[in-house]
C-alpha cells in the first residue's frame, strides 16, 4: 500500500521538478486528445444534427449502429486502424504509424459515436417549435445547422466532455498504434502500462495522478466556458 | 476572439510536426530486453551525435518485432531469436542479419527454492517443475525469451505444458512476467541483462533470485536485421544499414560492453566474431 502514498509524492515531484520524461508524455497526451476532440467535435456535432434532425430511410438502423459502436472496443480499433495505416495498409503512405497523428486518428473513431448520439439525442428532443421558427425568419441550412446546434450547445459540450473523458484515458489505441515511443507518442497512460508492467507502481500512481490533473484542468476549462457562455 | 483562440491552438499543434521533420527518422522493433534495460537509452544519444539520425524504437517481443519488420511497417530489427530471424532473412523479409551482442538466460524464482533446483541443469530443472507441479511462469507473447523456453522444453525431451494449471502464461514483456512471477511464489526463464535491471529496481536485495545459470543451452544472441528494401520499397535501408553497422563499430561494442547496473555489465559484445 505504500506505493500510493509515494506515488501521491512522486507526483508533485515529477511535475515541479519539471522531469523532462513525464512533461514528454503530458504533452503527448494534451496534443493527441486536442487534436483528436477538435475533429471529433467538428465532425460530430454536424453529424449528430443531421441525424437527429433529417428523417431519411434507414435512420432507425443508422441509429442503431451509432449506438452499438459507443461500446466499440479501443483495442478493437487500434487493430483496425493498426491495419489502415501500416506502411501495407490503404493509407500506408501517409506515414501515420507510430506517430501521434495516427493515435489521434483512432481516437477519432472512439469519440465520433459518443459525439453523435449525444448531439442526435439533444437535437431529437430539442423544442420543436425551434425549426419552424427558424424557417419563418428564412434560415438557410447552414444557418438552421448552427442555430440549432447553438440551442443545443450545452448538450454538445457534455457530449465534448464525455468523449474527451473516453479519449483522454484510452490506452489500447495509444499502445498498438502509437507503439509507445519514449519522448514521441508515450502517452500519459502508455506510460502507466509500462512502469506498472516493469513493477514501478509509485511511478505508476504518480503518472495517474498527473492523468487525473490534466482530465481535471480541461474539465474545469470546459465548465468555465459553460458558465461564461450562460450569461 | 473565440476563433482567434482555436487558429492559436492549430498553430500550436502544427507546430512539433514541423519541426521534428529536420533530421532523419530511423524506425526500429526491438525487444523488450534492450528496452527495459535502459541500453537503448544510454546507445541513442551516441547514434544521434554521430549520425544525426533520430533513431525510434517500440519495445515488443522478438515475434512481434518481426512481424513488424514483415509488414513493413520499421526500418530495422534489434532482435535475439536466432531461428526464427534466419527463416525471416530466407524468406527474403529482411537481409543484411549482423551478430551484435550476447548474453545468457537463467531461470530465477523465490529466494526459498520450493522446487530445489537451485544449480541443477536446465534439463532436470524443468522436469522438476512438472514433477512437483511447482507454477512456471512462461512469457507466452511469442518473444525471443519465450521461443527460447519453447525450445528447452523440447530439448528436455518434454511437451510444452501448455493446459497444466501450473504453467502460467503472461503474454507480457519480460519485466511484467518476473514481477508475475514474484507475486505467485513461481520460477520463470529470463535474460540476464532484464533481472539485472529487476536486481537494481529492488535495490540489489530481490525477492527472486537465480537459480538455474550457466548451461550452454541458455546462451542468448542479439543480432540486427535490416528490413529488405525490395520488399518494402519505404523502408529506409540506408539508415538501417547506417545503424547497424554504427552497432558494430568498435566505439559502440566497447559502449555496449561498458553498460552495467550495480556493476554488472548485461550485454557482451560480440559483432564480428
Amino acid at each position: 500500500m505504500d506505493f500510493i502514498l509515494d506515488g501521491f509524492i512522486t507526483a508533485f515531484h515529477l511535475l515541479l521538478s519539471g522531469n523532462e520524461e513525464t512533461w514528454s508524455a503530458v504533452y503527448a497526451t494534451v496534443y493527441v486528445s486536442t487534436l483528436a476532440i477538435l475533429l471529433t467535435v467538428l465532425m460530430g456535432a454536424p453529424l449528430g444534427f443531421l441525424l437527429g434532425y433529417c428523417t431519411f430511410p434507414g435512420k432507425r438502423a443508422v441509429r442503431l449502429v451509432v449506438d452499438t459502436l459507443l461500446s466499440f472496443p479501443t483495442v478493437v480499433i487500434g487493430l483496425i486502424v493498426y491495419g489502415l495505416i501500416s506502411r501495407n495498409g490503404p493509407l500506408g503512405d501517409m506515414g501515420l504509424l507510430f506517430t501521434l497523428q495516427g493515435i489521434a486518428l483512432g481516437q477519432v473513431l472512439l469519440g465520433l459515436p459518443v459525439v453523435i448520439a449525444m448531439v442526435a439525442n439533444a437535437v431529437e428532443n430539442a423544442d420543436k417549435r425551434l425549426q419552424f421558427t427558424l424557417l419563418t425568419l428564412g434560415a438557410d441550412k447552414a444557418q438552421q445547422l448552427a442555430a440549432t446546434l447553438w440551442e443545443v450547445r450545452y448538450h454538445v459540450m457534455l457530449a465534448t466532455v464525455a468523449a474527451y473523458g473516453r479519449i483522454v484515458s484510452e490506452v489500447g489505441i495509444a499502445m498498438m498504434v502509437g507503439g509507445n515511443i519514449k519522448w514521441h507518442t508515450r502517452t500519459i497512460t502508455t506510460a502507466i502500462a509500462l512502469e506498472t508492467g516493469k513493477g514501478q507502481f509509485a511511478m505508476g500512481v504518480a503518472l495517474g495522478m498527473v492523468l487525473m490533473v490534466v482530465a481535471f484542468g480541461v474539465n474545469i476549462s470546459v465548465s468555465g466556458l459553460r458558465r461564461r457562455a450562460g450569461r | 476572439m473565440h476563433r482567434f483562440l482555436l487558429m492559436l491552438l492549430l498553430v500550436a499543434l502544427a507546430l512539433p510536426g514541423a519541426a521534428r521533420a529536420e533530421n532523419p527518422v530511423l524506425m526500429m522493433a526491438t525487444t523488450t530486453s534492450t528496452d527495459d534495460t535502459g541500453l537503448l537509452d544510454v546507445l541513442q544519444p551516441a547514434f544521434a551525435a554521430d549520425t544525426g539520425i533520430d533513431l525510434r524504437w517500440t519495445g515488443v517481443g522478438t515475434g512481434k518485432a518481426l512481424e513488424l519488420g514483415k509488414n513493413c511497417d520499421v526500418d530495422v530489427l534489434l532482435v535475439h531469436a536466432p531461428g526464427a530471424e534466419k527463416a525471416f532473412v530466407e524468406a527474403g523479409h529482411g537481409v543484411n542479419r549482423v551478430q551484435l551482442m550476447y548474453n545468457d538466460f537463467v531461470i530465477v524464482g523465490p529466494a526459498a527454492d520450493p522446487a530445489q533446483v537451485k544449480g541443477l541443469s536446465v534439463r532436470d530443472a524443468l522436469a522438476k517443475f512438472a514433477q512437483t507441479s511447482t507454477p512456471f511462469c512462461s512469457r507466452g507473447d511469442d518473444s525471443g525469451t519465450h521461443k527460447k523456453e519453447l525450445g528447452l522444453w523440447k530439448e528436455a525431451g518434454m511437451a510444452v505444458p501448455e493446459k497444466e494449471a501450473w504453467y502460467i502464461q503472461t503474454g507480457q514483456g519480460m519485466l511484467p512476467t518476473i514481477n508475475v512471477a514474484s507475486e505467485k511464489g513461481a520460477y520463470t526463464l529470463t535474460d540476464r541483462g532484464t533481472f539485472i535491471k529487476y536486481e537494481a529496481s529492488h535495490n540489489g536485495n530481490p525477492p527472486m533470485v537465480i537459480l538455474v545459470e550457466g548451461d550452454g543451452a541458455l546462451f542468448n544472441q542479439y543480432s540486427g536485421i535490416a528490413v529488405n528494401p525490395e520488399k518494402c520499397p519505404n523502408a529506409k535501408y540506408d539508415l538501417a544499414m547506417k545503424y547497424i553497422e554504427w552497432m558494430a563499430s568498435p566505439a559502440t561494442q566497447k559502449l555496449i560492453g561498458e553498460f552495467s547496473l550495480m556493476g554488472k555489465p548485461l550485454f557482451v559484445p560480440n559483432a564480428g566474431k
